[in-house]
Parts: structure tokens; sequence; C-alpha cells
């Protein structure tokens, strides 16, 4: 028998969806191990999250309320989910795989002293103990794992794991103990960039337009991937050479050093399909590729590819897409 | 001010990685082996910072067996000052990293901790947070921006989240991970080459540094993903668009 802690993602007020797959997870995890799952949702005015997290099954919502976790500190919230973990008897804390998660979850699992898996696809039942599949070398090898000790510590991979259904009694919700006063202050929270658009996030989106290299700046790249995008209710995403010539902003990122994203629909515009972008985007469901060049190793991977000039094939898209 | 740096030795990022046919792990023979790219980016940060006086040293670590020399001779003759090769010759999971890391962080004592935020072969990204978390010090992770503020007792770190770019600010000592974005690192130069020859590089066992670092992550076996097939180059944007609504029906 298991007890499973999930930790809740959110910002601005909003549950990340991401958290779903965790909770997908947590659920897969109890059907081999039996057991229960609760949630932890951490921060500063988490009322409407905890509200959003109600139907999914958890035993309870753990709520750590205060002001000394307004920011995503790993600093202090690694400490409350230590404290939520060992207060609980969790065996097996989990969270999906985003850069929140990435700073936090490993040092509350040298905390606890647990082993970690990052970026778990799959749940294999064994009879010696649970195994995990996770991705690594850029997303051309799986490994089969086991995490031995008491406590286990997991990342997932938002798009290996469907989005479960909310129709369970509600859970009890109920406050961590916890000494907000004993967290470390060693680490300020400044600034953040505000998102770009008002566009749908890359790992939350049935349909990605993503463009490479053949963007010459900016302005195309709003015209040609944001225009195409926009038609069709779409989130974009770019290579990294785009980010690294400042034309795009880094959460834009897809790949192994990006975000992960696996939608119904890829069009990757003027992207060569490197093994670190693929790594990034190869679990999609349909991949179009328009490339100018025939031989670009994206077209390997696309289901459909169109040889052609993004300047010329895009606008041609985007009028005839908005004409229906 | 030291500045400690730990690099890896991984399978570099142009070579197209094998699953062995047993499962046991991947095809090593012939593949060339690197420094972590992200380790490179902390290396020329530690040599920046220690260009323009704000640190005085900078140490490199690297956990494995004497392969691993190749790689602090890199970092060496990049500029570092000398080097560490603490010698493990079983696998080791992050957890057991950090807890090296942490071992010689208190031998050496440095102003701070700069890593790169993954190693491109496992992708773990975890060893750098885990050290922190060890030592009780602050941590910066994802950084594409670094200044030392404050007389060098803090920086300022702008990281690279999902949602954008995040300022933070982190007492030191911290530990700090770089992402791509950082800079690029200089190419080594002949003369850094036989410089980095007579510069030391000293061997500690595992053991004098941490007690159990048998690892909790255990692979069992390794896999290659199922592949993608290609599919069909169409002639035109009609084509294209009349196969996504009428074929793959994702229109
Ligand atoms: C450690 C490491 C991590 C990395 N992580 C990532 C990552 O997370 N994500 C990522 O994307 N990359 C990553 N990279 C970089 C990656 O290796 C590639 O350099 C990058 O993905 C290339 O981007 P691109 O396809 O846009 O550019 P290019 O490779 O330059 O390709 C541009 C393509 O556009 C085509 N083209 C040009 N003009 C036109 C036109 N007018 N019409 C049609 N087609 C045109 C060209 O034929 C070409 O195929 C990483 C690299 C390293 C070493």
């Amino acid at each position: 028998m298991a007890t499973l802690l999930v930790i809740a993602e959110h910002e601005r007020g909003q549950l990340k969806l991401a958290t779903e797959a965790a909770i997908a997870f947590a659920r897969q995890v109890i059907a081999v191990e039996g057991g229960t799952f609760h949630i932890l949702v951490a921060g500063e005015e988490i009322g409407r999250v905890v509200e959003r997290l109600q139907g999914h099954g958890a035993t309870s919502i753990l709520t750590a309320e205060n002001p000394a976790l307004k920011d995503p500190l790993a600093e202090r919230l690694a400490p409350v989910i230590a404290q939520a973990a060992r207060s609980l008897q969790a065996g097996l804390i989990v969270a999906a795989s985003t850069t929140f998660s990435k700073d936090i979850l490993p040092r509350a699992a040298a905390l606890l002293d647990a082993g970690m898996a990052s970026d778990v696809i799959a749940v294999v039942p064994d009879p010696s103990g649970t195994r995990f599949k996770r991705v690594l070398h850029a997303g051309n090898v799986i490994a089969l794992l086991r995490l031995e000790g008491s406590i286990r510590c997991v990342t997932v991979r938002s798009g290996a794991f469907a989005t479960p259904e909310r129709n369970a009694a509600p859970s009890a919700v109920a406050p961590l103990a916890m000494d907000y006063q004993s967290l470390p202050g060693s680490s300020t929270f400044v600034s953040r960039e505000e998102r770009p658009s008002g566009r749908p996030d890359a790992t939350e989106a049935r349909i990605v337009v993503s463009g490479g290299r053949a963007l010459k700046d900016s302005g195309d790249f709003e015209r040609l991937v944001g225009g195409l995008a926009d038609t069709l209710g779409a989130a974009v995403g770019s290579s990294r050479a785009l980010v690294d010539s400042g034309i795009t902003p880094n959460s834009l990122q897809i790949g192994q050093t990006g975000k992960v994203v696996a939608p119904e629909l890829y069009i990757a515009v003027g992207i060569s399909g490197a093994i670190q972008h693929m790594a990034g985007m190869k679990d999609t469901k349909i991949i179009v590729a328009i490339n100018k060049d025939p031989d670009a190793p994206i077209f390997e991977v696309a289901d459909y590819g169109l040889v052609a000039d993004v300047y010329q094939a895009v606008p041609e898209m985007i009028g005839k897409l908005s004409k229906r | 001010m030291k500045i400690l740096v730990p690099i890896k030795r991984v399978p570099d990022s142009d070579t197209r990685i094998r699953v062995k046919s047993d499962g046991s792990g991947i095809v090593t023979d012939g593949v060339k082996f690197s420094v972590n790219p992200f380790d490179a980016i902390a290396v020329e940060q530690a040599l920046r910072l220690k260009e323009s006086g704000a640190a005085t040293e900078v140490v490199l670590v690297s956990l494995g067996n004497e392969e691993c020399v190749e790689s602090l001779r890199v970092g060496l003759a990049m500029g570092a000052d000398r080097a560490v090769l603490v010698r493990v010759d079983t696998a080791l999971d992050s957890l057991g990293v950090a807890k090296l890391l942490a071992g010689l962080y208190r031998r050496e004592q440095p102003g701070f901790v700069l890593m790169g935020k993954q190693a491109i072969d496992d992708d773990s990204n975890q060893a750098g947070q885990m050290l922190a978390g060890l030592l009780g010090i602050g941590q910066a992770t994802f950084v594409s921006k670094l200044d030392l503020i404050e007389g060098g007792t803090r920086a300022r770190c702008g990281r690279e989240t999902d949602a954008g770019i995040e300022i933070v600010e982190v007492q030191l000592p911290a530990v700090i991970t770089t992402d791509l974005r950082l800079n690029e690192p200089r190419y080594v130069s002949l003369p850094g080459i036989m410089k980095a020859k007579k510069k030391p590089v000293e061997e500690l066992p595992a053991a004098e540094l941490a007690s159990d670092i048998t690892p909790r992550t255990q692979i069992l076996s390794f896999e290659a993903p199922a592949g993608r097939k290609a599919g069909v180059k169409v002639r035109s944007v009609d084509e294209l668009i009349d196969r996504l609504k009428n074929e793959a029906k994702v229109l």
C-alpha cells in the first residue's frame, strides 16, 4: 500500500494543467500498489486552486498557505514538501515535469534522502516493486528503473499520462502543520517577465505551430508563425536557434532543454529537425514539416511534409484556412 | 573568491545514441565524448568572473574513473586553475553525485558552486538542486544571466522558466546552475592545452567525501523508443490542408 503526495503547480491563482498528469500517474500507481493519494497546494491565496482540485479522488488536499510562500522559491517550498511528506508518511512524491518542479523537487528529495526519477513516461507493475520508464539522451533512450528506499520522488511528462476524470467525492481540505518562520531567506524573488501573448501555452494546446531559423526576425515570426497559430487557435513554439538570436523568448523553446509537447498537431515551420529539437515534439500525433530543403531531417519524422519556402507557403495557408 | 565547477564527461551532443542490443546500456564504441555542454558554460562563466576580478580561483571537479581526467584537462585548458578527480568506479545517481559534491564543498569552502543544469546523457536535472538542499544554502537554477552584486556577496540571476525569464537574488554561497544562453564557451587554445598539462589534478577516493553513495535509482534496462516513420510529401498547400482535414482529421 502506497501513500502518494502530488505537488500541485499554479500560477496567478490558476492550477497548471500539467498537475493533472501527476494525478493520473498517482492513480496508476495506486491501481498497481494500492493505497491513497494526497495533494499539496502551497502558496499564497490558493483557494481557487484547491477548489479546482476537487473531484480527483484525493484523500486530502493539504494546504500550505502563507505569505512566505508567495513566490516560487525552492529553498522555501522544498522544506514544505518534505514536511508534508513526513506528516503523511508518504512513500512517493510526484509532480509534473516543468521548470517549477524541476527546481524544487530534487531539493525536497535531498532533504528526505530520497532517490528521484525525472521525466517518467510509464508505470510498469512488477512483483518486486513498481518500475518506471523515463527518457534520457535527448529522447533517444528509455530506461526502465526502480527507486529504492522508503520514499521515492518522480516528475512525470504530461503528454504521457491522460487527463483523469473528475467525478470523485470531494476531498477533505486540511492545513499543513508547518513553522513558516523557520524557512530560509537567502533568496529573494525580484520579478518575472510577463507572458508575451494571449496565446495558449504550448504544453497545454491541441495544436502547436513552431518556427525555426527560416524566420528572419520577430516581425516575420509573428506574421507567419503567430498568424498561422491564431488562424488555428494554436499555441506557438520555436527552435533554440530563434531563442538564441533573440527573435523568440525562451519560454517558447521546444526540445531537450526547453518544453516537451505532445499535441495532436505540430506544424514545424522552417525547422531542420535536430535531435535536441525532436526530443521535445516527437510524441506529437501528427507532425507537419514545411521546409525548403527536401533532405532536412525533420521530414524523417513528419507525417506530412511540404517542400516549400515558408515565406510563400505559410501566407497561402493562412489565407486558405481563414476563408473556411 | 573561489568558484567550484563540477564537470561531467558525456557522449558529444552530435553523436547518434544507440542502445545495445541486450539492453544493458548504450553503445560507446566509436562514440566521441565531450564535456557536458552546460558544464562548459559554467566553466566559461567562472573564468569570466575570474578575469573581471570578481573571483580568484576556478576549481574543477569530476566524479568517475581516470577517463574523466580528459574532461578536466579541457576545463584546465580553457583556463581553470586546478582540478579534483573524485574516484568512483560504480554507478552514481544524482543523489550520490550531490553527496560527493557536498563532501568536496566542505573541504574546499568555495564562494559558490556553478554547474550545468543537466547532463545531456541522463537528462535528470537534479544534482545542483540536491547539492543546495544537502548544504542548506540557496539555489538559482536554469540561469542565463548572472551578475555578482553587493561586493560579491549576492548573485542576481535571470532564470529561464516555462513562463519566461524570472529574476531572483541569492545570497552566496549558493548553487547556481547554468542554462544554454548564459554564454558561449571559448575554444581551447594550443598554449592553453600546453599549460593545462602542468596544472594539478588531485585524486580523491569517494569514501573520503561521502559514506553512502549507493544509488537509490536502479536502472534495470535500456530500450530505444518506438521510432516514427516518415510520412508522405505533399505537393501543395491545398493538398496539405485537404489531408489534415480529411485524412488525419486534425483540422
Ligand atoms: C546541449 C544542447 C541542447 C539543445 N537544446 C535544444 C532545444 O531544446 N531545442 C532546440 O530546438 N534546439 C536545441 N539545441 C540546438 C539544436 O541542436 C539545433 O541547433 C536547433 O534546433 C536548430 O534550430 P533550427 O532548426 O531552427 O535551425 P537550423 O538547423 O538552421 O534549420 C533551419 C531550417 O530552415 C530551413 N529553411 C531556411 N529558410 C527557409 C525558408 N525560407 N523556407 C523553408 N525552409 C527554410 C532550412 O532548410 C533548415 O532546415 C540544443 C543543442 C545542444 C548542443
